[in-house]
């Protein structure tokens, strides 16, 4: 029982790690793109059909990343070259990427699709107690973690990330240092809107393989909400996606049981678990202040 | 080639006007284009979707209706976002504003008088501004970002709202359905002639003012803007920074909340799990596509409200499905953001040969 | 602003004039219109309704014309929704889902020359019938099925709400579940959604990893099906046929069939014929289809369509006496029957179910 939960937590994690992941590098290049949800859902909608007319998972794959990456290009040249308010651009992007998903699957409702195949090691997957969990998941899986490895290291150890963060927090300095801000911006929203793609990609794909209009459910905002509680950093970004999916899935888990505790108080557990956590770890002001992008959410266009 | 942009000795007071409507010319031209590839006549189209909405008393009536609400919590919320206080979770002020106004018909039924009135909206105002608190004082004691815990907070309060509405709060006589009792007389909002247009939008339209003169004419509005733009020069001048983020707090969350239970008390009528299409966060772009100016927003709200009604007329009238109104309705927003861009820039089109062409877009 | 409305307006007139011609064309078909919750893509509930519209489109061919709005909120979007199809000159409107009860009553009063037909509620005027289907008769059914093919003894059941029409399939399900085997156990989980395939789908999980060997869903979404498939159990599907999703693990699926009696409605009005009615309809009908069962046994089928026959013959009523409530008290004694009010209004549990209902 305690493999098949730890399971199920993975499967739900997955898809919110992904996302956030991914606009956790939008913003530490400063920009804030609201638009997560709409990118996540013409991922969605992308890697099904691509997956369907296919039959190969792994296009899918591909497919909704750059589905993300299309998306979130509209959104680079709006917030970057054409210095739109980004917050409303983001909002107005998810509206558009709803409406444009549920036209693409319009003829994907009701059908079948391919389910991304799990790993099967001879040998290793079949161990007791951790052979499923370690040597069992799809590729999916195993990317967010290596994308969590390769985003922190990235970010911390590597010029890239430097110049990536510089950006992120003075951008006036950076171009005056003759870093090219809106080409590392729009680097950065790329990223994003392909990992959010990924995160959608894998509900249609691994999680639930079909497609149903709007299948992203919200889980665009959690991300951009778990963005905050990592406070920027790719290791926390991960313990918060586990986290809220351990709480919801044992929300469930506790419903099963017939505790007679309110289903809607269990489901709302996350959210409070979250809030708690953030406020807990927001007490240590120094790293708090040292992690937010300080242009977060600001255009920025060079003086010539 | 490429698009450069070049920033106007001043702002162009000129396009602060005429960007709109550069806007909405595009989105004319897009959208004639979508709806010739979907087959349907596009100016029969632009009609629907643009003209009708204000071609009858009861549409006009209609729009203001889905505007109210736009316009109130905006109001609130592009005050908030000048002193650079990020409260994204108005859509959870206002389902507590709606809880919190509520109680007064439900668990006391029998007052009906002007007074009745008077106590659900004051008590609602007091409902989104508790909630709003909420991440305020997170923030200013721990730190804590309020984006996070705005939104979260959201669906707290939406549970709350299905858990009181399937079970304490629950109509007796309603067959065991998830609805509150029916609110009628004093604990309704008085409509104003006879669609649903209500004393709700004169309170709306009076908010939207007196914030703008908050703004322009008053100490506090200085102190918001200061805030907002430079906190290092403002805690300088004496401003606290967490007071201010209270006071914003407390101000949009009072209005979402405001909003909240001035809709269950007009065009719903009763509370029950759905009171919302999502109003707390159409506002958001409301807030920024009024340009954060209380004034602004007013206009803004009738926008969106055309973009929503448009898409159901669409719907109806041209058999089009909600998606390709959906996407419509990104475009337009696209295209008046990206318009407002002109009044503080000059757009350039920077070719490979040297010569300039000026967009006269 | 007056200005710009007015100008706007002149507009709007010069336009319309221009496009009068094409609308008088339209005018001589009866026009029909539906109103849905939830997107006509969500393979549920909507989708279902949605195929009932193009079934009335099918069989009266030039005679009607329809229009549906989906994605419509149960809030205030719902009055003006359907405000706008009656202003439209739509003759007939079905508006489908409980929350839209207040909202066509209020429409239906202003426009008494309006037929409206309101789903699953309980409010009627004039110009208003009510309609919805005995989905309770089906999960009767499949409860029978469950008891007979459970090896853990343990059933899991995936839900959205708890309004009367859940809570009575609930307990219909139970009750045809111990007719067959008096030790079966029910785990509900309540994933506070009617799709999010998602949750639906962690929801199921949870529940297998707590024993349940079959899965049953009052949710829209094919997921909790698919995992069954996964875990190699069985599990009924909801709204529309999911055998196409989970061919090895769907046994059958309580769909709901509006074709017929759209149709018929629609037709009486063209007929000159409708009245207000209250319809509840259910197997007998053909409101509430069962596909072909499979996945079972001979045996397990035969006695699955015996049930079958005996409901749709009238001789065996799911909520017949005796009954206890979860508190051990009698509801109903041998030999009486529930009524209809009470099964509509139902917000308790039989004995044997363990979870608890908001009161």
């Amino acid at each position: 029982m305690l493999e098949a939960t730890i399971l199920t937590i993975i499967t739900a994690a997955t898809p919110l790690l992904l996302a956030a992941i991914g606009e956790l590098v939008t913003e530490r290049s400063g920009v804030l793109n609201l638009g997560v949800e709409g990118m996540m859902v013409m991922g969605a909608v992308a890697g099904f059909g691509v997956a369907l007319m296919t039959g190969s998972a792994l296009l899918g794959v591909v497919a909704a990343a750059l589905a993300g990456m299309a998306l979130a290009l509209l959104f680079a040249v709006l917030t970057q070259t054409l210095v739109t308010n980004q917050v409303a651009t983001g909002l107005a992007l998810t509206l558009f990427g709803i409406g444009l998903s549920g036209l693409a699957g319009e003829r994907f409702v009701g059908q079948p699709g391919v389910r991304l195949q799990k790993l099967d090691i001879p040998g290793l997957t079949d161990l007791p107690y951790v052979g499923k969990i370690l040597f069992g998941q799809d590729i999916l899986v195993y990317f967010s973690v290596v994308l969590v490895l390769v985003v922190g290291h990235v970010l911390f150890r590597t010029r890239i990330g430097l110049v990536l963060r510089a950006v992120g927090d003075n951008h006036g300095s950076a171009h005056a240092l003759g870093y090219r801000v809106i080409a590392v911006r729009y680097g950065a929203i790329l990223f994003g809107g392909a990992a959010s793609g990924l995160g959608g990609g894998y509900l249609s794909l691994a999680y639930t393989p079909q497609w149903v209009e709007n299948m992203t459910a919200g889980r665009g905002w959690i991300a951009l909400a778990l963005v905050v509680f990592a406070s920027w950093l790719p290791w926390r970004a991960m313990v918060g996606a586990y986290l809220f999916a351990t709480v919801t899935i044992l929300g469930f888990a506790a419903q099963g049981m017939g505790l007679g505790i309110p289903a809607q108080f269990l489901s709302s557990l996350p959210y409070l678990v979250t809030i708690l956590a953030l406020v807990i770890i927001s007490k240590n002001r120094l790293v708090m202040r040292a992690n937010t992008p300080a242009c977060l959410g600001q255009s920025f266009v060079p003086d010539r | 080639m490429r698009i450069e942009l070049e920033k106007r000795p001043e702002r162009a007071e000129i396009f602060a006007w005429a960007s709109p409507l550069i806007a909405v010319a595009l989105t004319v031209v897009t959208g004639g284009l979508i709806f010739a590839l979907a087959g349907i006549n596009p100016l029969k189209g632009l009609y629907v979707f643009f003209i009708e909405p204000f071609t009858s008393l009861w549409s006009i009536e209609e729009l203001i209706v889905k505007a109210t609400p736009l316009v109130l919590i905006g109001v609130g919320l592009s005050i908030a976002y000048r002193a650079n206080v990020w409260n994204i979770g108005a859509e959870g002020q206002f389902t507590m504003g709606a809880i919190f106004g509520a109680a007064v018909p439900i668990l006391l039924n029998g007052w009906n008088d002007p007074s009745t009135l008077v106590a659900m909206l004051v008590l609602g105002t007091i409902g989104g501004m508790v909630w709003g608190a909420i991440p305020a004082l997170l923030k200013v004691r721990f730190g804590a970002n309020e984006i996070l815990t705005s939104l979260m907070l959201v669906y707290v309060s939406q549970l709350l709202l299905d858990w009181l509405v399937r079970g304490i709060w629950r109509d007796p006589k309603g067959f065991n359905f998830p609805k509150s009792v029916g609110f009628d007389g004093w604990q309704t909002m008085p409509v104003i002639g006879d669609g649903r247009v209500n004393l709700g939008t004169a309170i709306a339209l009076v908010i939207a003012v007196l914030l703008a003169v908050l703004m322009s004419r008053t100490l506090k509005g200085f102190e918001v803007r200061v805030l907002g733009q430079a906190p290092r020069a403002g805690r300088f001048a004496g401003f606290s920074s967490e007071r201010m983020v209270v006071f914003a707090f407390l101000l949009s969350g009072g209005l979402a909340g405001l909003a909240g239970i001035m809709e269950v008390a007009s065009t719903i009528g009763q509370l029950q799990p759905n009171i919302s299409p999502g109003y707390g966060f159409t506002a958001i772009i409301v807030a920024f596509l009024g340009r954060l100016n209380p004034i602004g927003v007013i206009f803004a709200g009738i926008v969106l409200a055309v973009s929503y009604l448009g898409g159901e007329a669409a719907q109806v009238g041209l058999g089009i499905s909600d998606k390709t109104a959906r996407v419509f309705q990104g475009i337009l927003l696209f295209y008046i953001l990206a318009c407002d861009t002109l009044i503080l820039y000059r757009i350039r089109l920077v070719g490979r040969a040297p010569a300039e062409a000026r967009a006269h877009a | 602003m007056k200005r710009f409305v007015a100008i706007a307006a002149a507009l709007g007139l010069g336009l319309a004039g221009g496009l009068a011609a094409g609308a008088a064309k339209a005018a001589e078909k009866l026009k029909a219109a539906w109103v849905y919750v939830g997107p006509v893509g969500d393979f549920g509930y909507s989708y279902q309704h949605d195929l009932g519209r193009k079934a009335v489109e099918k069989a009266l061919g030039d005679k009607v014309q329809t229009t549906y709005v989906e994605n419509v909120q149960e809030g205030p979007d719902a009055e003006r929704a359907i405000e706008r199809l009656a202003r439209d000159g739509n003759k007939i409107i079905f508006t489908t889902s409980f929350g839209f009860m207040d909202p066509t009553i209020k429409v239906a009063k202003k426009y008494p020359n309006i037929y409206f037909e309101h789903a699953t509620g309980f409010k009627r005027e004039k110009n208003v019938a009510t309609f919805s289907a005995r989905f309770y008769e089906g999960r009767y059914v499949i409860g029978q099925i469950a008891g007979k093919m459970s090896k853990t003894n343990t059933v899991g059941y995936i839900v959205s709400f708890p309004i009367p029409e859940v809570v009575s399939g609930i307990n219909a399900f139970m009750l045809g579940a111990q007719s067959v085997n008096p030790n079966i156990k029910v785990k509900i989980v309540w994933v506070n959604s009617w799709y999010d395939p998602g949750k639906e789908a962690d929801a199921a999980k949870v529940l297998v990893s707590q024993g349940a060997d079959i899965l049953v869903q009052h949710t829209d979404s094919t997921a909790p099906l698919q995992v069954a498939q996964e875990k190699g159990i069985l599990g009924f599907g909801q709204s529309s046929d999911m055998a196409k999703f989970a061919p090895k693990a769907q046994i059958t699926a309580i769909t709901d069939d509006w074709d017929p009696y759209y149709i018929s409605r629609v037709k009486a009005v063209l007929d000159g014929t409708w009245k207000s009615t209250d319809t509840w309809d259910g197997m007998k009908e053909g409101m509430v289809v069962l596909p072909p069962i499979q996945n079972v046994p001979a045996d397990v089928k035969a006695l699955a369509e015996g049930t079958m026959a005996k409901i749709t013959a009238g001789t065996l009523k799911p909520f017949a006496g005796p009954i206890f409530k979860q508190d051990g008290s009698q509801v109903i004694p041998a030999g009486k029957e529930l009524d209809d009010p009470a099964i509509l209004s139902m917000n308790w549990y039989v004995k044997g179910i363990d979870d608890k209902l908001p009161q």
